[in-house]
């Protein structure tokens, strides 16, 4: 019978790197500086990691594929280093790889690393995607706006919102990234900005404007993990902070190639919070999870996730937005980093970006940004569109919670 | 536009019965290339159909009804459809028209109108030309074609077939002239001693020029009017004249067909200058870096997938009994294994699931329309949505699909076809 990965995996050290538009880095550069900080923080050698994962989803834009790129920017020498990517749950990836290898004993410490060079593209948003030799005969190729900005009509049409309602509370959810990615020093976007002018952005893909979309950042992070006890054998005592579940829903079709779904919500977190929810021992999320990083590449992204993952009612999120539920001062504090709308997404790295901040946050770390005694926090990636993509979830919490 | 036409016609007729296909064209894309192949995949034909390109002249639309009405055994499928380019400009800017239309052939019950009988005249008169790979005809002056070349050489054509036929042009009911200017038909006619009133609708100025298609519109819309026992004259001037003449023997059956008037109905107009400059190729826009992308098709794949992408042929699972696209090896509801039997969507009805507007991805018609396309009895597909009009999408909006070019590989000459959706007309 499985037991699950709850308790098993500590985090003896993270790093991050500033993430924005790091014109003057490559992506050896970004890597070197999230691991830097994290081998420091783990206070262990680089001989002493019995494995590495890496995490990095658009190659043709970044070092390339296979994990060669990793091996030689950190000269991981004789080192076994594999390569993952799941789109945008890509660094949650690493981490899974990384984690389970330490949980079966496999090695003692191991490393997740995530890094995207985006801004080697000549141009702003992702790339522009290809999906094999079949799906490129048939499938639309629209820009991740467009993917997810069918999220708001589905939403809508279900809830019975006006277009003015669901752009309110959108506007909303980016207006506090913001207000919170103003606190972090690493963040790609560090503004505050009006409602007013969120509501008046551009057009990128119908109803999301400029604003309702994340930043396009180049960045990397990195977690060193072990188990408890050789986390304690090493010297770590103090508010040790465990993986308490990590989970992965995928895409078989369904939403994409049936009538089931509306186009209201997204299946794979909800698969993916209930498995988590379950290994981590959580009944009631809303209540036990201090603290929200979710998936924001678009405002409507967020809003909706808050009810696959079970903390707002069905077609209650954008009451819960609008009241401030999520804001850094509200019932459930969600982004409290800027999110990947304010503290950016290079894909890659955003799952381990995410863990970063709870870890941050666990031990008391944040700074300005500081919760008040927080145990519990979820990350959650999104990859590819609502309706044929990839879902990852994390939580970690303080040892013993 | 060909595909489009024979969908139309094809409507309550078999799909998978037919001798022959003939497809006529002066502006079909490729070189050496087998466009029927390609239109009769679509239309999702019998294999052993013998697929037929005929080219480089627009009388030629007229010639590949003519062979189709001639043939001595089977149901033949005649198309012509240009899409005929111009320079800025240009007179024939004003006068060119794009179109396609379809007719069955064959003989049976279900014949409503037969060829009498056909003549041809070949001279190397040669108003106009387009040399291989240019994109615009050359033009000789118009008081010469209409006084050396049609004057003469349109009355010769048809006085000799009714002679033949021992017809006097009082028997005619019904006449269609193209190939030359505006109002050549009524000079012709007249000269000919054809009434005035027989003459058939010349769609220059709303439709143009259509080439090819031109002598089938002008059929189509004959049928359209004719009574049982009309005589139906069709002629088409290039290079001499080929000439054709019908009885209509049965009244036009009702059908759930579009027809020419329901197409010229069925429109979304668009006024603005620049758009269709642009729409035609005729601006050199920058379309950023978004547009750069590679796309190079897989022909292998495209062969192996050939009945899904160019038929829109998806799968039924004989286990559950789940429509699907596209059809691979294990179903999308139950999983089982190799029970996927094909299932065409091209004539199911269909709504809009989801959609949005792309402002961001390359699109040579901004901005991209996409979303999730929801068909009656369980099938759903991500779809680009095109020729929306000014009532715009909504979850819900009816679609009907459409044979559209998905992209085109502009290193390779190469066009990705495949289907769009389009809002269904209120007409």
């Amino acid at each position: 019978m499985a037991t699950g990965i709850k308790d098993k995996v500590a985090i003896l050290g993270m790093g991050c790197s500033r993430f924005g538009e790091r014109w003057d880095c490559g992506s050896e550069q970004l890597i070197n500086e999230a691991f830097g900080e994290a081998l420091l923080d783990a206070g262990i050698e680089r001989r002493q990691i019995g494995a590495a994962w890496y995490g990095s989803a658009l190659d043709r834009v970044n070092v390339g594929n296979s994990a060669i790129p990793l091996a030689t920017a950190l000269r991981l020498e004789g080192m076994p280093v594999s390569r993952v990517e799941n789109m945008c749950a890509t660094g949650t990836e690493a981490l899974r790889g990384a984690a389970y290898a330490v949980a079966c004993g496999a090695v003692d410490i191991a490393l997740a690393i995530g890094a995207e060079k985006l801004k080697d593209t000549g141009y702003g948003g992702l790339p522009v995607p290809t999906k094999g030799t079949l799906a490129d005969l048939w499938m639309p190729y629209g820009s991740a706006p467009a993917g997810f900005a069918q999220l708001a009509a589905g939403y809508r049409a279900r809830y019975r919102l006006s277009p003015q309602e669901l752009k309110q509370a959108m506007a909303r959810v980016s207006w506090k990234s913001h207000v919170n990615g103003a606190k972090n020093p690493k963040a790609h976007l560090r503004k505050a900005v009006e409602m007013e002018t969120i509501l008046k952005a551009p057009m990128i893909a119908e109803p999301l404007g400029v604003f309702d979309c994340c930043g396009v950042s180049d960045g990397a992070a990195c977690a060193i993990v072990t188990t408890p006890q050789i986390a304690h054998e090493l010297g770590k005592r103090e508010s040790l902070v465990t993986i308490k579940a990590l989970q992965l829903s995928a895409s078989s079709g369904r939403e994409q190639s049936t009538g089931e779904w509306d186009g209201s919500y997204v299946q794979n977190t909800r698969n993916a919070a209930r498995a988590a929810y379950r290994e981590a021992g959580i009944d009631d999320p809303r209540k036990q999870l201090s603290m929200l990083e979710v998936h924001d590449c678009f405002s409507i992204t967020e809003l909706v996730t808050m009810e696959d993952l079970g903390v707002s009612a069905d077609g209650q999120a954008w009451r819960d937005v609008m009241e401030g539920v999520f804001d850094a001062d509200g019932a459930l504090p969600c982004q409290i980093d800027g999110g990947l709308k304010c503290f950016g997404h290079p894909v890659g790295a955003s799952g381990l970006r995410m863990v970063y901040e709870h870890y941050l946050q666990l031990q008391g770390r944040a700074g300005s940004r500081q919760l008040k005694n927080p145990t519990l926090g979820l990350s959650h990636n999104l990859g590819g569109v609502p309706y044929n993509g990839v879902c990852a979830i994390s939580i970690v919490g303080l040892a013993g919670v | 536009m060909a595909v489009e036409a024979g969908r139309d016609c094809l409507r309550g007729l078999s799909r998978t019965s037919w001798q022959a296909l003939n497809l006529a064209s002066t502006s079909a894309p490729f070189a050496d290339l087998n466009h029927a192949a390609l239109v009769a995949a679509a239309l999702r034909l019998n294999l052993n159909v013998a697929a037929m390109d005929f080219a480089s002249s627009t009388r030629v639309g007229l010639s590949a009804l003519i062979e189709a009405c001639r043939a001595r055994e089977g149901e033949q499928l005649v198309i012509a459809a240009d899409k005929r380019g111009a320079k800025p400009g240009s007179v024939q800017e004003m006068q060119y028209g794009c179109g396609a239309a379809a007719l069955a052939c064959g003989s049976g019950e279900a014949v409503f109108a037969r060829l009498l009988g056909a003549e041809s005249l070949t001279v190397p008169f040669f108003d106009h030309f387009r040399a291989s790979g240019q994109s615009a005809d050359y033009h000789w002056e118009e008081r010469w074609v209409r006084d050396e070349g049609l004057a003469k050489l349109v009355p010769q054509a048809v006085s000799a077939l009714l002679e033949r036929l021992a017809l006097t042009p009082d028997r005619i009911t019904w006449f269609g002239l193209s190939g030359g200017p505006a109002r050549s038909d009524a000079a012709i006619a007249k000269a000919l001693k054809i009434a005035p009133q027989s003459l058939l609708p010349d769609l220059q100025a709303g439709v143009g020029d259509t080439g090819t298609a031109h002598s089938l519109l002008q059929l189509l819309a004959a049928l359209e009017r004719a009574q049982p026992g009309d005589i139906i004259v069709i002629a088409a001037f290039a290079q001499g004249c080929e000439v054709a003449a019908f009885e209509m023997i049965k009244p036009l059956p009702a059908s759930a067909r579009r027809g020419l008037a329901g197409s010229l109905a069925d429109r979304v107009e668009e006024s603005a200058y620049l758009r269709l400059l642009a729409n035609e190729g005729q601006l050199e826009l920058d379309w950023g870096m978004r547009a750069e992308v590679d796309q190079k098709t897989a022909l292998t794949q495209l062969y192996r997938a050939s009945d899904q992408i160019l038929g829109l042929v998806g799968g039924r699972c004989s286990s559950c009994g789940a429509v699907q696209f596209p059809r691979l090896p294990n179903c999308v509801n139950c999983a089982a294994s190799d029970t996927q039997q094909p299932y065409a969507l091209d004539e199911v009805p269909a709504r809009i699931a989801t959609h949005t507007a792309d402002w961001l991805q390359y699109s040579p018609a901004p901005p991209l329309l996409m979303g999730l396309v929801q068909f009656d009895g369980g099938a759903r597909l991500l779809m680009e949505i095109v020729d929306v009009g000014a009532d715009g999408l909504e979850v819900g909006t009816p679609l009907s699909m459409r044979f559209r070019i998905k992209e085109r590989d502009r290193q390779r000459g190469w066009n990705r076809y495949f289907w769009k959706a389009s809002p269904m007309s209120a007409v």
